[in-house]
């Protein structure tokens, strides 16, 4: 049985190997020759400014947070409401739980005071 | 087009419905009480758990599934409901004290609990594997949450950190098992007739099912901390709040071992030669190096964690034996360990006191004549734990190897008894400290507040009256494991 | 009837153990006392009650079993809370609640001054139900309930003394050591369950009997259970716990360690007697075993100057007299010299328990001598128990230990007969040793200590013991048919040997019985001899022995050769026995192999390196082995 599985393996084997050898090549053939401006991340483009491990503070991280959970929450209403005729009530009470609960969670964030800047 | 809404009995769901409520409740009434003021958060969780217990009485003895056979309504998870409920109850009765030393009484904590067991319910009532995987991640998620609540501590961090990190590797593995099952059997994941499709598939399929058994028992065995994938263990239960540490170690145990069993026993009957040749070897690893481990160790909260790695390996013997008293040993010993082990961690809540200062084994020097009543407890619960008889402990470990026994492995049950007997050596350990060692130093008053007296009287009479009448449970418990055809 | 209320008998005690427990520490001394006492006194009226109408029971009953719930179930399988009344049983709860309750009485007043007093009764009590579940019990599971309950006992009263260090290292060395014979045990049981498919004592004796003599698994099954009774028993090679044990109260020695617990092992012997006649290979290690013991602790008892030490190599001694029989298949002389063993090693123990109270805690018998004067119900009630361990006619000991010489050449080999008979002499030797030292010759007693004898509630359990160490043996009265009530009580419950155990002339009997009178007095004139008539002599020798003899010049040539030849050498081998095998061999080995696995523990721990990669390698690691498994299998 295992040897119905023999294609998959011959075609990894060629993938493998055909990313090795254009890499090996590449590094046998090509001249090598470094310049500052080579060496930088876009080598057209804006010059970056100082180190890429910058502390943000952690308020953003929260806000990004809240926005992907109420994102989400967005682009879920938008397939229920193209079928929300044959979903009937029970489509309706449904997503009335589901919004009920992430309201929920909004007044909970609300009220801890996450969404205060300061 | 129409669409045909599937019929359902929203009681067959009750008990997470309640627990869901009672969370949502909970972070509402926090979020909209002034600070400061006086909440009776654990009053509300117990009052949840009540009416989820209450619920799952009523659903006894039903049968089949609903949801459209994503969720199974059967004794089996019933049976696991009431042990999660036992569980987190008294969890919540030893945290409060706990939480208030630092100042941590948060309403999240309680909601977050009962979000764990939500999903260890979904994990034990899944009936479908995406509904086992989102039970997993519902538990886990907020479990990861709560091993790091004292953000402010290093350790806890680090606890919570690690736990996600290797957490999540492992679910990884788990969903691709997942996936490997829905190539195998054509495009279904249901567990009912999973056995069947796979025998259908037949033999072109065998390596995906196979790859897909291997990542299961990684993904399950990462959960229930069995060796090689126990090595997060020790390092997340010590950093871990001792009240989580407990949670840890009897509600997660339990539900990962639950969803292990019904994906063991239904999906892969077929399969039963394999998983047992490598659950049989795991269990021995795991018996073996959490015993022996756990004698060096002078922390007690590490200590209690490499137990709970060997009780794992124990556990595991009763998925090895494979047989109706393996599954009922199963059912038996996780009740047994969640009443010993709650009750031994609240005895190290008690003499941790003041943010866990005393954890050292040393600190229960002299218990015994400070605190009679504490050292009779702990050492009721150390025995308990050792498999010394007449305690719960000792009929779960005889059920347990006599089901190996019967399935004919003579040799694990005898390795199982000699891990039992070194397990003797580090139980009894705190045994000869409290009774037999003058105090380190001066004990001091330990403060006995109702909900730890609760928890000290319930698991020490449970793990008595369990140990002596153990016929009720073990009747229980043959009701439930009656939905494994293949047993 | 009042055989239904048979869990009375290990109830009571119970309920003992939670009043004292519980409540104990608010409560005056004398109550209780009287309730530790009282309810093991109740347990034995009960037993007493139940023992007659048992003798009322028409002929060919020979058991009842009353079922009080069953306690595991799992499908086929089933144990019982449930007791099996039968004369070996009977016999076993009259000798423990008898005997318990003169020692708990004796308790009151040796333990008077202690603070933990109402801890002691309460463990003492919790010790007397656990031994009566082991002796009562229906069946195997439930033996080992009380099995482990003793061992647990065993090592809350060992340590109970626990400020000192001896103490507790003493308690932990017992639960290690007899853990380990427990391990054997219940690998017996989970064998028998295998085999049989039930625990049930009489359904397994009842399923044994198809097997052919010899077989293979019996074999085993008895190896095993025999390996526990060798951890419980203090047989070779783990009997080293039991002098230790000595670190606890003497009263504890005298009930848990000399009478009772540790004669659990014999008595499991004898109950499995259906099992071991069928096992011929294991009564032979029995035999072996016990005949071994027999002499070896005997020779280590003549060198201690401890005279709790002296009582408890004694102890291990006596004990291999009991297995030797049980070997050569007289289980009921086992049980017969268990017996009488309960009650004069008992009164030895609570005697010397009486001398050491009167010395104010001295133990050391070279600080003792001429206590005769003192005390001297002690030193008469001590003197009618040696006469009874060293085996002169009427004395309880004679009967039982006779009857052991004799089915030992008999139904065993010459071998043991002769070794058995040394140990004889030697017993009567090291015990008149002992009564010489502590109670005749001169005072050696430190001019500080004043001794008085100890109060009536002490010697009065002492009394008890004496009479029943004198006529206790009666019951087993040979050479004369049917007075011999104990074997024609007993024999119901004991499955004998099949083997043509050929009827012997009478004289035969009698020859041997003066023959072993002969052994033990020549003993006991020995020990006269060195202790009495020249007390320097022992210490003479002892200074002689490193050095080279000149025998030529010797005064003492007789005595000398005697001693160089024999007594020497004993001492010699009994103090290489004593330091060299048992401190060395017996101790590394127990405490070796704790070490190897702390060895184990303390590397094992470091794979544990805190680092999540190295976690994650692991889970890896895991994953690649079981994939690989699984594909390539």
């Amino acid at each position: 049985m295992l040897i119905d599985y023999l294609p998959v393996l011959i075609y990894m084997l060629i993938a493998v190997g055909l990313v090795g050898v254009i890499v090996l090549l590449s590094e046998l053939l090509g001249k090598k020759r470094h310049t500052p401006a080579k060496d930088m991340p876009y080598e057209c483009g804006m010059d970056p400014i100082g180190d890429a491990r910058h502390r943000y503070t952690v308020r953003f991280y929260v806000i990004a947070m809240f926005f992907v959970v109420f994102d989400i929450e967005a682009i879920f209403l938008y397939p229920w409401a193209v079928i929300f005729k044959s979903l009937g009530w029970f489509g309706f009470v449904e997503m009335l739980v589901f919004i009920g609960i992430l309201v929920v969670g909004l007044v909970y964030v609300w009220g801890k005071g996450a969404l205060e800047w300061e | 087009m129409t669409l045909t809404i599937p019929s359902f009995t929203l009681s067959s769901i009750g008990p997470w419905l309640t627990l869901t409520g009672t969370a949502i409740l909970i972070l509402l009434v926090d979020a909209l009480s002034p600070k400061g003021r006086k909440a009776y958060f654990p009053q509300l969780s117990l009052l949840g758990l009540g009416i989820a217990l209450l619920q799952t009485f009523r659903l006894w003895n039903h049968t089949g599934t609903d949801f459209a056979r994503m969720v199974y309504v059967d004794n089996f998870a019933f049976f696991f409901y009431a042990v999660f409920i036992l569980g987190t109850a008294l969890t919540v009765l030893i945290s409060r004290h706990y939480l208030e030393d630092y100042g941590k009484n948060l309403g999240e904590y309680y909601a977050l609990l009962l979000f764990a067991t939500l999903g260890m319910m979904l994990l034990a009532a899944g009936a479908h594997l995406i509904m086992i995987f989102l039970g997993l991640e519902v538990m886990s998620i907020a479990v990861y949450v709560l091993a790091g609540l004292f953000r402010e501590d290093a350790k806890s961090n680090e606890a919570a950190l690690k736990y996600l990190v290797l957490g999540a590797f492992s679910s990884a593995f788990l969903l691709f098992g997942i996936a490997m099952l829905y190539g195998a059997t054509g495009g279904s994941l249901y567990l009912d007739d999973m056995a069947a499709r796979l025998a259908q598939a037949g033999a072109l399929t065998q390596p995906l099912t196979l790859l897909a058994l291997a990542l299961f028992i990684v993904g399950f065995g990462f959960k229930v901390a069995s060796v090689p994938f126990h090595m997060w263990t020790p390092d997340v239960y010590e950093g871990a709040p001792t009240s989580i540490t407990a949670f840890m170690a009897v509600g997660v145990k339990a539900a990962a071992f639950a969803a292990f069993a019904r994906v063991l026993f239904l999906a892969f009957p077929a399969l039963k030669v394999d998983w047992v040749m490598i659950l049989w070897v795991l269990a021995v690893a795991t018996m073996t190096l959490g015993n022996v481990v756990a004698i060096a160790q002078t922390n007690i909260k590490r200590m209690l964690a490499y137990s709970s790695i060997a009780h794992a390996g124990y556990l595991l013997v009763a998925l090895v034996a494979a047989n109706q008293l393996g599954a009922v040993s199963l059912l038996y010993y996780l009740l047994a360990y969640t009443l010993m082990n709650l009750g031994a961690f609240g005895v190290v809540i008690l003499v941790g006191r003041k943010k866990d200062s005393y954890l050292s084994i040393y600190d229960y020097s002299g218990l015994g004549f400070q605190h009679p009543a504490l050292a009779a407890a702990m050492a009721l619960f150390m025995f308990a734990l050792a498999g010394i008889p007449p305690t719960a402990g000792f009929v779960g470990k005889f059920y347990i190897f006599s089901a190996a026994v019967q399935a004919g492995y003579i040799w694990l049950a005898i390795i199982g008894v000699m891990n039992s007997l070194v397990s003797v050596f580090y139980y009894l350990r705190i045994t000869v400290l409290m009774y037999m060692k003058p105090p380190e130093a001066e004990l001091g008053p330990v403060a006995f507040t109702p909900a730890l007296t609760t928890v000290l009287l319930v698991t020490a009479v449970g793990v008595l009256l369990i140990g002596i009448f153990p016929g009720f449970l073990y009747n229980l418990a043959v009701n439930s494991v009656k939905i494994f055809p293949s047993l | 009837m009042m055989m239904d209320y048979v869990w009375l008998i290990p109830l009571f005690p119970l309920v003992g153990f939670l009043i004292n427990g519980f409540c104990g520490q608010r409560l005056p001394k004398t109550i209780v006392g009287i309730i530790g006492s009282g309810v093991i006194g109740l347990s034995f009226l009960v037993t007493v009650k139940i023992f007659l109408e048992f003798l009322s029971l028409p002929a060919g009953t020979k058991a009842v079993e009353k079922v009080v719930f069953t306690w595991i179930t799992s499908g086929t399988f089933q144990a019982q809370a449930a007791f099996l009344i039968d004369p070996l049983s009977l016999v076993m709860l009259g000798v423990v609640t008898g005997v318990s309750f003169l020692i708990h009485i004796y308790s009151v007043g040796y333990m008077h001054d202690e603070p933990g007093f109402y801890r002691y009764f309460s463990y003492l009590n919790l010790f007397v139900f656990a031994m009566l579940l082991l002796v009562s019990a229906n069946n195997f599971l439930l033996m080992f309930v009380g099995w482990e309950g003793v061992g647990l006992c065993s090592y809350l009263l060992i340590g109970f003394w626990y400020e000192k260090k001896s103490a507790s290292d003493a308690a932990k060395k017992a639960f290690v050591v007899n853990r380990i014979g427990d391990f054997g045990f219940l690998l017996g049981i989970f064998l028998i369950f295998w085999t049989f498919g039930t625990v049930n004592l009489r359904e397994v004796f009842a399923l044994a009997a198809k097997y052919p003599v010899g077989s293979g698994v019996i074999t085993a099954i008895t190896l095993l259970l025999f390996v526990g009774a060798i951890g419980k028993s203090a047989q070779i090679p783990l009997y080293t716990w039991l002098p230790d044990a000595m670190e606890g109260p003497t009263p504890v020695s005298a009930l848990i360690h000399a009478a009772t617990m540790v004669t659990a092992g014999v008595y499991m012997v004898a109950r499995c007697s259906a099992l071991y006649s069928l096992a011929p290979l294991s009564l032979t290690v029995v035999a072996a075993v016990g005949a071994l013991t027999a002499i070896f602790a005997a020779t280590i008892g003549m060198c201690q100057f401890d005279i709790k030490r002296v009582l408890a190599y004694s102890t291990v001694s006596q004990l291999g007299y009991m297995f030797l029989a049980c070997g050569v298949g007289a289980y009921i002389s086992g049980i017969f010299h268990l017996m009488t063993h309960a009650f004069f090693k008992a009164l030895l123990f609570l005697g010397s328990g009486s001398v050491i109270h009167g010395l104010h805690g001295e133990q050391d018998m070279r600080k003792m001598g001429h206590l005769k004067k003192y005390m001297p119900i002690t030193y008469w009630t001590f003197l009618l128990a040696t006469l009874a361990i060293a085996g002169i006619f009427p004395f309880a000991g004679f009967f039982s230990k006779d009857e052991i010489l004799f089915h030992s050449l008999v139904d065993g080999k010459f071998i043991y007969w002769l070794i058995a008979t040394t140990a004889a002499f030697i017993t009567a030797f090291y015990m008149f040793r002992a009564v010489f030292m502590t109670f005749l010759g001169e005072s050696r007693v430190d001019p500080q200590v004043h001794p008085h004898e100890s109060p009536p509630v002490m010697t009065v359990p002492l009394m008890i013991l004496a009479v029943l160490s004198v006529v206790g043996g009666l019951v087993g009265f040979p050479i004369i048919e049917g007075a011999h009530v104990f074997r024609e009580f007993l024999s119901p419950a004991i499955t004998p040997v099949a083997h043509a155990g050929g009827h012997q002339a009478v004289s035969f009997e009698v020859f041997m019985m003066i023959f072993s009178m002969a052994v033990a007095a020549i003993g006991i004139y020995t020990a006269y001899k060195f202790y009495i008539l020249k007390p320097d002599l022992p210490t003479a020798i002892a200074n002689r022995f490193p050095v080279i003899y000149d025998y030529i010049y010797n005064k003492y040539f007789v005595d000398e050769l005697y001693d160089a030849t024999i007594v020497e050498p004993i001492k010699a081998g009994s103090d290489f026995l004593w330091h060299g095998v048992d401190d060395k061999v017996v101790d590394g080995a127990v405490n070796g192999s704790a070490g190897v696995i702390t060895w184990l523990s303390a590397h094992l721990r470091k794979l544990e390196t805190g680092f999540v990669q190295n976690y994650a390698l692991a889970i890896l690691v895991g994953v690649v082995l079981i994939t690989g498994y699984l594909i390539g299998r």
